[in-house]
């Protein structure tokens, strides 16, 4: 096999990819072929945080391609992996059946609760597993569609935008807070049982869905990586530089933000998707605006512009929060802010641009 | 998303598909425009006629309004009044920036601007490419063909050995050349050039000099330029303006001698240069 020249040049991308290899392979082994007494074995609950965290690292990578690459801070990209997560959510939901607490074979438990009769449209097909998969995509690469058709042909850019950005999360969090959504009110969607007849509290599932992370995250970067290595990357950072220049010489700015807005919020869509049945649950509370400045923080801390930088940033910061709130909770957020600050006053290029420096001088 | 993704054909939004028509041998005309910024008149009532071909150079006080000219003429800046037209048939009031640059007007500005993380090559590369749809975007490879005009406009502006360097390391002139070979790798019909030799050293002023002579008869030219021996040393046609209006046209020696001139503007500029 001949790797195409964009890949064989991304030194550090290839590493990634090594690296996702081994951990595909690794992790479900350890898990399932070492025996439970052993010290080298891995339990489900470490299999299933280490996926958490490959979700997240995609979530990062879409970050980075709309911040580090064209400049448009977007501080509300968690609605779109959140969004994601809800349209998988409701999948699962629709699987429980009659096993739930209420038994209805079509209500989810929480719309018998409320009195409703009928299953509201949005919630009809939601059964089926392949249109779950692609609204996944879809519901967040529309919001994103619409959102940024009107944002960027109005010329918002910078801090106004990032605003925008909040403020769209944050009315999505107050609207699924809010019972007659239908999404679950506050408790939002939980007690998952199976997917395609799989239980996800079986070992084997939750083995499948690390893999499946690992392979999203696998493709995510490709795909990320071979649009920055095109003519239209060149145009990315042409618009993030200097938009005025990039539309002078005739490019459709407007156009192509929306264009990679959307594709990135779908990237994000697929990481909440395969999140939220590892977690098992999926509330309002992820829309919360700080969630995607603590995503930002990953990219930021990992080195915004590099991809790989997202992913590193992502595991690292998200590896340090499990370790700390457990031994400190209380000190989290003052941890995480005083990171970012320390990242962006000392590491403007984050942590893979210290590994790029060192690289320089020793060589 | 109009043409970017969905059009099958035509290269911009409103962009006419006809050639321009300069069979008058005008091929930029602005008539009576206006335009104020909250009720100052950065504009007032100019008309200006820009041969086929020819390279003419505009000067005039700071805040005499050449760069809004320049934002006017290519779609940034909407004028109050007035008719702003590229050759016969083309209204440039109804085209936005991009489809300005489509159909062949091609704009230096004041501040040099090239992308400056990517190489000298990509820049070009990148100004090429402009016109293009999504599908020629979406590539890794350059043909042959754009190979041969990305060398060809290396050779014309002098930057043959820097292909491979960034932007961002050039000097200030080398910056200045790349940003105009940008625009010829648009192929445009005008060139609008804001203020090319601003902190240039001599040599460099000559050579831009050299080069954009070289670049008039084949295009037209538009330069505006503050250095009075820059403008000396290559444009016959001069253009003074002065609070949004034409105040004199003419030989660069007829308006040095031209009391009215000389008032506002040349005295004032001999005194502090
Ligand atoms: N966007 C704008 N808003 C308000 N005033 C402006 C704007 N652009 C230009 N002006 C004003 O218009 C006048 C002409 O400016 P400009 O065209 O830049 O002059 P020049 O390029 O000849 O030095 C100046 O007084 C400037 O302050
Ligand atoms: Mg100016």
């Amino acid at each position: 096999m001949r790797f195409p020249r964009w890949l064989l040049s991304d030194r550090t991308g290839l590493v990634l990819l090594a690296v996702l290899m081994i951990i595909g392979i690794g992790v479900p082994a350890l898990n399932l072929l070492v025996p439970p007494d052993h010290p080298l074995h891995l339990t489900a609950y470490t299999v299933t945080l280490l996926g958490k965290y490959l979700c997240y690292a995609l979530l990062a990578v879409s970050i980075d391609l709309v911040w580090g690459y064209m400049g448009i801070l977007s501080l509300g990209h968690a609605a779109f992996f959140t969004l994601g997560g809800y349209c998988f959510g409701m999948y699962m939901m629709r699987q429980i059946g009659t096993r739930g607490v209420y038994g209805d074979p079509v209500l989810p438990d929480f719309m018998v609760f409320l009195n409703w009769k009928d299953l509201p449209w949005y919630w009809h097909s939601f059964d089926m597993f392949w249109f779950a998969a692609l609204m996944v995509m879809v519901v967040p690469g529309l919001l994103a569609f619409i959102f940024g058709w009107f944002a960027f042909r109005s010329r918002v850019s910078g801090v106004y935008l990032s605003i925008i950005t909040q403020a769209l999360t944050y009315a999505l969090m107050l609207a699924f807070f809010r019972n007659e959504m239908g999404f679950g009110g506050n408790n939002g969607l939980t007690d998952f049982k199976d997917i395609l007849g799989y239980s996800i509290h079986a070992d084997e599932t939750r083995i499948v869905l690390f893999v499946l992370s690992a392979l999203a995250l696998a493709g995510g970067y490709l795909a990320c990586r071979w649009l920055v290595s095109t003519r239209m990357g060149r145009v990315l950072v042409a618009i993030r530089d200097s938009e005025d220049r990039t539309r002078f010489l005739g490019y459709r700015v407007e156009q192509v933000k929306t264009l990679v807005f959307t594709f990135s919020a779908m990237l994000a869509g697929v990481a909440g998707a395969l999140y939220v049945p590892q977690v098992g649950i999926i509330n309002p509370g992820e829309f919360a605006p700080l969630n995607s400045i603590e995503a930002v923080i990953w990219v930021a801390v990992g080195g915004r512009g590099t991809l790989v930088g997202a992913v590193v940033g992502a595991v690292l910061v998200n590896y340090s929060k499990s370790w700390l709130t457990a031994a400190l909770p209380e000190v989290w957020l003052f941890a995480l802010g005083g990171l970012f600050v320390a990242v962006t006053l000392l590491l403007p290029y984050g942590l893979i641009g210290l590994l790029r420096r060192r690289r320089e001088t020793a060589s | 998303m109009s043409e970017l993704i969905f059009e099958p054909e035509a290269a911009g939004m409103h962009t006419p598909v006809a050639p321009v028509d300069a069979t008058h041998g005008i091929l930029l005309y602005l008539e009576g425009v206006t335009v104020s910024f909250d009720g100052f008149k950065a504009i007032d009532n100019l008309s200006l006629y820009i041969g086929d071909g020819e390279l003419r150079c505009i000067i005039g006080p700071n805040g005499a309004g050449k760069t809004t000219m320049m934002d006017i003429i290519t779609g940034k800046t909407k004028p109050d009044a007035g008719r702003v037209f590229f050759g016969q048939t083309i209204d440039l009031l109804k085209l936005d920036e991009p489809a300005i640059a489509r159909i062949g007007i091609g704009r230096k500005f004041q501040k040099p601007t090239v992308i400056e993380p990517l190489t000298v090559l990509e820049n070009l590369e990148l100004a090429m490419s402009g016109a293009k749809r999504l599908r020629g975007l979406m590539t890794t490879r350059m043909s042959g063909e754009e190979r041969d005009r990305i060398s060809a406009v290396l050779d014309q502006v002098g930057l043959n050995e820097q292909a491979q360097r960034l932007a961002g390391v050039l000097a200030h002139g080398q910056k200045q050349w790349l940003e105009i070979g940008m625009l010829l790798m648009q192929e445009p019909r005008l060139l609008l050039v804001d203020e090319p030799v601003a902190g240039m050293t001599p040599a460099e002023m000559e050579r831009t000099a050299e080069l954009l002579k070289s670049l008039a008869g084949n295009h037209s030219v538009v330069v505006v330029e503050h250095d009075m021996g820059f403008v000396r040393s290559i444009a016959d046609q001069v253009t003074v303006l002065h609070q949004g209006r034409v105040l004199a046209e003419g030989r660069l020696d007829e308006l040095q001698v031209d009391p009215l001139v000389i008032e506002v503007y040349l005295g004032g500029e001999d005194a502090h240069h």
